[in-house]
This record gives C-alpha cells, structure tokens and sequence, in this order.
C-alpha cells in the first residue's frame, strides 16, 4: 500500500473541538497576563502615534472626507493586532505544543488525525485573535475614538482576518525547525505588509507599482474592509475583500496541512 | 482458534535508501505480551508507528481488532492505549487533568472520564499528585502517568514503546508489577524494550529484529534453549583472554571475547570450572544462559553507530 499524496483533501470532523478545549484550558490558568501583554503592546502604539504624531499630521484625508488621524490609524491598527495575535500564537505557541512538548504526538496516538489537530491550532489561534482585538475594540471605545454602530460588524471581520493570519501563518509552523525561523516572518514578511497595507498612512502615499501590489496583499484587504465601519459606513468592495481574504484563508489552511502532513510522516 | 488481536503482514517500509522494516510479519493474540527486542536502528520504532497509522507502509497489511490499517485507523485507536518513548504529558496542566484532557480525544464524556481518573491514579500510584503538575513528579512517576493515561479509553492492547528507559530499579519494579496486573486483567500488550530481564519477566513470546528483518521469534525459555547453551562461565581477570586458545576451550561448545572478558558457552559446567580452579589469579562467573546472552549471539557485540 503506497502512501496517499500530502495534498489530498482535509479529512475533518468534530475531533478538533478536544484540541481546542485543551489550548483553553491552559489560557484559563494564564488568561489574565497574557491578555494584557497582548492588548497592551498594540494600545501604547496606538496612543503614542495616534496622539502625538496626530498633533502633527492632524487630518487625514479618506475618500471625499476628512479624518483625525487617531481614528485612521485605530482603524488600521486593530487589523494590524488581529494579524499579530493569530500569527503569534499559530507560530510560537502552535511550534511549543507541535515540536517542544510533543502534544500532537500525543493527541495522534488517540483517535485524533493530525487534519483536525492543525485545524483546532487554526481555529484556536483565531480565538485567541478575536478575544484580543476585542479587548482592544472594548479599549478603543472607552477613549472615545468612535461609536459608530457599524462597528458592530466589525467583529466578525476581525475573526475572519484572524482565521486568515492563522492559516498563513501555520504554513510557516509547518517549515520551521526553530523558533528563529518566525523572527524572520515578522521582520521579512508581517512588518513589510504592515507598512504596505495603509495601517499607519494612506497608500495613496505609496509609489505606483507597489501600491498595485499593495492591493492585494490580505492585511491591505483586512483594512480596507474595517476602516469605513469605524466611520459609520460601508466597505467600498465588500464581497471582493471578503473573497480575497477567504482565499488567502482556504490556500494557506491546504498548503500548511500539506505541509504538516509531510512534517509527521517521515 | 480465536483470531489474534493484532496481525501485521509483510510489512515493508523504506526511508530514503534504507530499508528500515523488510518483510516483518507477526501477530498478537488476545490476553498476551508480545516482545520485540533489537538493537537501536532494528526498526522497532518504525514498526509501532507502522501499527499506529502514523506511517504508511511501503507494501504489508495490518489488521488489528477485526479492523484495518490505516483504513481504520481511527476506529483502532479509540481501542488501543499508547507509551511513547517519549513522555508526551502537558506541563501545565495536573495530573487529574491530563487524564481528563486525554480521555476527551477519545470522545469519552467528562462525566465517564471524571469517575475513572480516581482508579486510574490509584493505579499509577499517584494518589497523592493528582494536582501536582509532570514537572514536579519524578522520572518513574511521569512514566506511570503515561501509562494511566493510555488507560482512560479502557483499551483492548497497549503498545508501549521502551516504558521503562531511564528509570531506576524501584520504579521499574513497580512498572512492571503493573503491567503484570494489566496482563492478568486480560490486556494484551506489544513491549519494545532494550532491558532483557524486562523482557523475560513480562514477555510470552518475542520477536527480535536487527536491521529492519526477523531474526527470531520464540518464547523467552525456547529461545535461548534453541540457540544457546545452557551454561555460561564468564571468566576475567589478566590472562583471560589466552584462555581461548587453550585445551580449556575444547571444554565448551562456543567461546567468545568482549574486552577482557572471555565467555564459555558449554552443556556441563563442571569440568570447566574444576579445569579453571588451575588459575587462581582468574575471576569466574557461572550462570545460566540468559536473554541477553541470546540477544548478543543473535545481534552480534559491536556497539551501533546511532547508539
């Protein structure tokens, strides 16, 4: 009997849902600092740019209106958390329980496939991001930064922005052989985008090709679909954001699997 | 007959250019412990991942519990209990709870799991630690954690992958009496083991592989009654190695040397011994053959490389 190929199918079920219950269990027991080690990093950013480099840059201009600076870059910026907290915890916490703890090894010896386990890392790390950016939303309003109905919807775009960093960011999970490996992520990868997608500055500010580029990226769309429900109105292309950023999600969620796969089967 | 528990057939698999597993085939039956022993690179590792599905086979089929695999891999492990090499328990969590955690990947309710954890600690004899974490528990502890562990589905066979590397002599004792109750409770086990004594004491039969084949196949008792003889004389000290060639050595059957160690496999002690009373500044040791003077003839004595 040959070995099927690495890229067939997801074989899932509701097996996840232990895994997931396992990795909430543990945050339990360490919810409240790791809550605010992650909700205060992205909060000090946002007053101190918002802040003092909105005295400077005052208005920024947004399609045919105006506005403070603090809410153009809160508006980015809570995209920017929801792709960090997902990529954080898909890489450093998903390679401790993957590779240093052994804990996959551990489930697969129960009647759990390593499909459903990569899938529970993925659903869990978009928990983790949801639960982040909301305290950072819960944070946000209590500054007063806007209370715009709209941003209701805003929290079901989040998870989805976090269900999409998940993905992407397990294919990296899947490749690495240390935790150095990630820095290189971040530095190479997420920062780069970061400054590419119109967190901190209009990309209108970008020269042409790049800004073509730009477009495309997924931190770009992310943005893009969250930054008009902090004004009180609507995306300007939702369905293509939303489908740009399901693909991204639907893509990297097959690759890391695939990746994975061939990881535990030598 | 009833059908055995447990049958893998022709198992070949292949890494790279190594044959790592070439042609195995055994079986388990229902209510006993199957040894597999073999130096390191024999494939023993590769032949659990094998059964477990977590490796494909090259060609070879394996059946167990009336299922297949890895077709079946899920429906066989929800009845099997699994010892990896390797302690595979959460750290943060107690040791109530990595049992509660664990029973849950088996899709057992929290209710069920909850009234088995009081007996499977009992039997661990971890009683007491039920709220102390794996890093506070020491290295026999841990292994006996593992073990209730692979006990909270209530499973069929054990697969226990070298449960007792690294433990001193009172944890493994108290290892293998539990394993002895398990065995006696009908359980039937697959042990890989480096440690002899481990393996006689548990074992009904045993397989012994070196590189990836069979080489023997038996129960402890037949085994060495089959390839050896049933007196060793091991004799050390300075001149023991002269000794093989000298007329003492037509006194045994075979002789072999280790270091300055010589060993005198013979059907009748006597003669050799009363022959080596000529040589007082030698030291002699007479024993009966054993398991792991069966291994070394089988394996040979040379250290492996990836030992």
């Amino acid at each position: 009997m040959m070995g099927q190929s690495d890229w067939r199918a997801p074989q899932l079920s509701m097996r996840w849902w232990p895994v997931f219950l396992r990795n909430l269990l543990v945050w339990r027991k360490l919810a409240i600092p790791s809550l605010v080690g992650n909700i205060a990093e992205p909060l000090i950013t946002l007053v101190a740019f918002g802040y003092g480099l909105g005295m400077l840059v005052g208005q920024v201009r947004l399609g045919n209106t105006t506005v403070p600076y603090i809410l153009f870059l809160a508006s980015g910026s809570i995209c920017m958390s929801a792709m960090q907290a997902a990529s954080f915890e898909a890489l450093y916490s998903a390679f401790s329980r993957m590779h240093v703890q052994k804990t996959w090894d551990g489930i697969m010896n129960a009647p759990v496939n390593l499909d459903n386990i990569v899938l529970a890392e993925m659903l869990w790390a978009a928990f983790k991001s949801i639960f982040t950016t909301t305290a950072i939303l819960g944070v946000m309003l209590a500054l007063g930064i806007s209370y715009a109905p709209t941003l209701l919807l805003a929290l079901p775009l989040l998870l989805l922005i976090g269900i999409t960093f998940s993905c992407i960011a397990l294919i990296f999970n899947a490749l690495a052989k240390g935790y150095d490996f990630f820095t290189y992520y971040f530095t190479l990868f997420l920062t780069p985008m970061t400054f590419l997608s119109g967190v901190f500055f209009p990309r209108e500010q970008l020269p042409g090709v790049i800004r073509t580029v730009s477009e495309w990226l997924p931190l770009t769309q992310a943005v893009e679909l969250v930054r008009p429900l902090f004004l009180n109105e609507w995306p300007v292309h939702p369905v293509r954001g939303l489908l740009v950023l399901a693909a991204y999600a639907c893509g990297s969620f097959w690759a890391a699997l695939a990746l994975t796969r061939k990881r535990f089967r030598s | 007959m009833t059908p055995p528990l447990f049958e893998a057939s022709h198992l070949c698999k292949t890494y790279g250019s190594t044959k790592v597993v070439d042609d195995l085939s055994f079986l388990i039956a229902p209510g006993e412990c199957l040894g597999v022993i073999g130096p390191n690179g024999a494939g023993k590792t590769t032949t659990i991942r094998m059964g477990l599905g977590l490796t494909a086979p090259d060609s070879g089929s394996i059946h167990a519990l009336g299922l297949e695999m890895p077709r079946d891999a899920l429906a066989i492990k929800a009845q099997l209990g699994v010892v990896s090499q390797f302690d595979t328990l959460d750290p943060d969590f107690s040791c109530a709870e990595n049992l509660l955690v664990y029973g849950r990947y088996f899709g057992l309710k929290d209710a069920v799991i909850r009234e088995r954890i009081p007996r499977l600690l009992e039997f661990a004899a971890l009683t007491h630690k039920a709220n102390a974490k794996p890093g506070e528990l020491s290295g026999g502890m841990k292994r006996r954690l593992s073990l209730a562990r692979a006990l909270v589905n209530d499973p069929k066979l054990l697969i226990l992958d070298e449960p007792t590397t690294g433990l001193d002599p009172q944890a493994r004792h108290l290892m293998w009496e539990r394993l002895q109750v398990l065995l006696q409770q009908g359980k039937s086990i697959l042990l890989t083991t480096h440690f002899m004594d481990e393996a006689e004491r548990l074992c009904k039969r045993l397989l012994v592989l070196d590189h990836g084949h069979k080489i023997a196949e038996g129960t402890p008792r037949d085994l060495i009654a089959k390839h050896l003889e049933p007196d060793v004389v091991e004799v050390f000290g300075v001149g023991a190695l002269a000794l093989v060639d000298s007329p003492l050595k037509a006194m045994a059957a075979r002789v072999e040397t280790s270091g300055e160690t010589a060993f005198f496999y013979t059907q009748q002690a006597k003669p050799l011994l009363d022959a080596l009373a000529a040589y007082p500044g030698l030291r002699t040791l007479h024993r009966p053959a054993n398991l792991e003077d069966l291994f070394l003839k089988l394996t040979g004595r040379q250290i492996r490389e990836d030992a």
